[in-house]
């Protein structure tokens, strides 16, 4: 159950080289997002487009497939997409919402659709929803840090951040590459994160990430009967090249190893809460806990 | 075209007839075979602006459907005309409660008395909300000045806040509602599961605030900068400021959307795991069909 529900597993990436040229992995977002546009399974996504300083996201509400190429690559810093979940059916006027998020948004995003408190007309227009995998985020001054300190690297002059085999590495402009080990960058992790018991976006209806599938190619899960629609149409319109996920390495097995150690460390960091100060008689005190 | 309006006359001293016409409405309104098995509803209307109402309504053909086969309306003073709160399954109470007011604390208390379930529905009966702003000074009843949110005077069952709270949400309460008391033991398991977090909100106390994304999220270390708080906000008092909710505290009115509505305040993953399924049944109760 680590990996959550799903319908199949696969290795793809897109055929689209325009969308791979800056595409984090295998351009599963951009592409599916731009499919389910053209099909007008969408009319629009919310993804992360260019904020304000170097490499700090921005939530948009992208209703053109330039907008979603902007978007493109991974930013490791917090993009709050949940923000424009009602704004999109409101003033751009929305009837089918397409969002991407990591894990943690795809919890909120559900959330708003069985408890929709504040939430008018959200849940009957989620469209499309994917997530992509996640071990960790960074407050954006934690980014800065990790880049500017430590790989020595400035912000603006950083092409592209990945973080894979224990390393965290920034590639740059002019070809330059400086890694620095993940061990260095865990102090400036989110605290959030540390209570967080999902990797793969159980939630999503489509959920993809780089962990299991060789460089430029993406791990991809179709979950609910809503992905599995979309996906289908999409592989069958010739978007992307697949393999099946079992002949591609390091493939589920890593994929389930670092769920399971994610889950598992997270697990032990909620129990610790329960007992985290000390009562007048001794006993522990209790931080809350959001799933009790 | 506009139908040309009847000169108002004088109103006669006294209404003769006026039993007798009720009385006939009923015959003409009661269904010919009323469908077995629905639980009873009311609408109580206390200092409230009459929009959660409104928001039940605005689940369209859905509320006639929830009036055609599982609930009964026997109260709401602004759709049926009956004069004294009845016995209750479910009290959707709106509004808050001004103690200055006689008839109004006894209404809340007869409430509590006659419904089986008593349901905060809204901001103001959850959290007072607005009225938490009242002071009095106003003509013309200046000592009208303080007002509770209903969980203060009775015990609440389940708080369902918003301002207003979503028509969806409205509509789910309803449906679990009906599978809590009349649905099999596996719809009865599901609905209480469902209910329980809306229930341990009625638990948690009657006061909200932006603030709560500060002591009970933020504060707590269990933020993570999902942008959710902000899109729930009625009046944009939440932006999002690297990657962490700024509350304007000046433009909050104290509904508590946003702290219910935040993954971080409860996450029940036995039920939203089931998102997809749950989703399904709340389609079909509604009468749209599945696939
Ligand atoms: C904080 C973070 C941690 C991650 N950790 C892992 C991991 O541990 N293992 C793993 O396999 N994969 C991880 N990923 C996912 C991976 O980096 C890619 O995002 C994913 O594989 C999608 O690549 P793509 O080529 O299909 O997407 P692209 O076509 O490049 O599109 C990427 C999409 O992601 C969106 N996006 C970018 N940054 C963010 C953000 N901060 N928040 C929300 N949305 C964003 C963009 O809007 C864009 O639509 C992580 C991603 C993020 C944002
Ligand atoms: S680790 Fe979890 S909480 Fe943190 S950003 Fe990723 S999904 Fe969200
Ligand atoms: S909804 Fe909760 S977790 Fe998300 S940004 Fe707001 S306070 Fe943080
Ligand atoms: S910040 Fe907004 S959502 Fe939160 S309690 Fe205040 S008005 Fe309500």
């Amino acid at each position: 159950m680590v990996l959550g529900n799903y319908k199949s597993a696969v290795a793809a990436r897109s055929t689209d080289k325009g969308i791979l040229s800056a595409s984090q992995d295998g351009g599963i977002v951009t592409q599916l997002f731009a499919f389910a546009l053209d099909e007008g399974i969408i009319d629009g996504a919310i993804v992360a487009g260019p904020g304000a300083e170097p490499w700090m996201p921005e939530p948009v509400v992208a209703t053109t497939k330039a907008e979603l190429l902007a978007a493109r690559g991974t930013r490791y810093t917090i993009s709050p997409n949940m923000a424009l979940i009602k704004e999109a059916t409101r003033s751009y006027g929305l009837d089918k919402v397409g969002i991407v998020g990591t894990p943690c948004q795809m919890q909120g995003l559900r959330k708003a659709q069985l408890y929709p408190i504040g939430m008018r007309d959200v849940p009957d227009k989620i469209a499309l929803a994917i997530g992509i995998f996640c071990m960790e985020n960074f407050p954006y001054q934690g980014l800065e840090t990790m880049v500017e300190d430590h790989c020595t690297v400035k912000m603006e002059s950083a092409v592209k951040m990945d973080i894979g085999k224990g390393k965290f590495s920034v590639y740059t402009e002019r070809g330059g590459l400086s890694q620095i080990p993940l061990k260095l960058t865990h102090k400036y992790e989110q605290p959030g994160c540390h209570v967080c018991l999902d990797y793969v976006s159980n939630l999503a209806d489509v959920s993809t990430g780089s962990v299991g599938t060789p460089d430029g190619w993406s791990t991809v899960f179709v979950r609910t009967k809503v992905g599995d629609g979309v996906w289908a149409r999409a592989v069958d319109a010739g978007c992307f090249e697949t393999k099946p996920i079992e002949e591609v390495k390091p493939g589920l097995e890593l994929v389930t190893k670092l769920a399971t150690d994610k889950i598992t460390k997270n697990q032990k960091t909620v129990e610790a809460r329960a007992s985290f100060g000390v009562k007048a008689d001794g006993s522990g005190k209790a931080l809350r806990n959001p799933y009790l | 075209m506009p139908a040309e309006k009847a000169i108002p006359v004088a109103k006669p001293a006294s209404k003769p007839g006026d039993v007798k016409i009720e009385q006939k409405l009923e015959g003409v309104i009661q269904e010919e075979k009323p469908v077995a098995n629905k639980i009873t509803v009311g609408h109580v209307h206390m200092s409230g602006c009459t929009g959660c109402l409104v928001s039940l309504a605005d689940n369209y053909e859905g509320l006639f459907k929830i009036l055609d086969d599982y609930a009964d309306l026997v109260y709401a003073l602004t759709l049926v005309d009956v004069r004294h709160v009845p016995e209750m399954d479910v009290a959707l109470v709106e509004g808050s409660v001004c103690i200055q007011d006689e008839m109004a604390v006894e209404e809340i208390k007869e409430t509590r008395r006659k419904a089986k379930v008593v349901v905060a529905l809204g901001a103001c009966a959850s959290y007072g909300n607005i009225t938490r702003f009242c002071r009095g000074g106003q003509w013309n009843q200046p000592q009208h000045e303080s007002y509770l949110p209903i969980g203060d005077i009775i015990d609440v069952d389940v708080t369902l806040p918003g301002c207003p709270p979503g028509p969806q949400s409205i509509r789910n309460v309803c449906v679990m509602a009906y599978l809590l008391l009349q649905g099999t033991d596996e719809q009865k398991a599901l609905a209480a599961a469902y209910l329980t977090p809306l229930m341990n909100l009625a638990k948690r106390g009657t006061e909200a605030c932006g603030c709560d994304l500060m002591y009970d999220v933020i504060n707590q270390g269990l933020c993570m900068g999902c942008g959710t708080c902000a899109a729930t906000c009625p009046v944009r008092a939440i932006t999002m400021v690297y990657g962490k909710p700024q509350v304007d505290r000046d433009l909050c009115i104290k509904c508590g959307a946003c702290y219910a509505q935040c993954p971080r305040s409860f996450f029940n993953f036995d039920v939203i795991n089931e998102f997809e399924s749950i989703t399904e049944l709340i389609g079909a109760a509604m009468g749209q069909g599945g696939e």
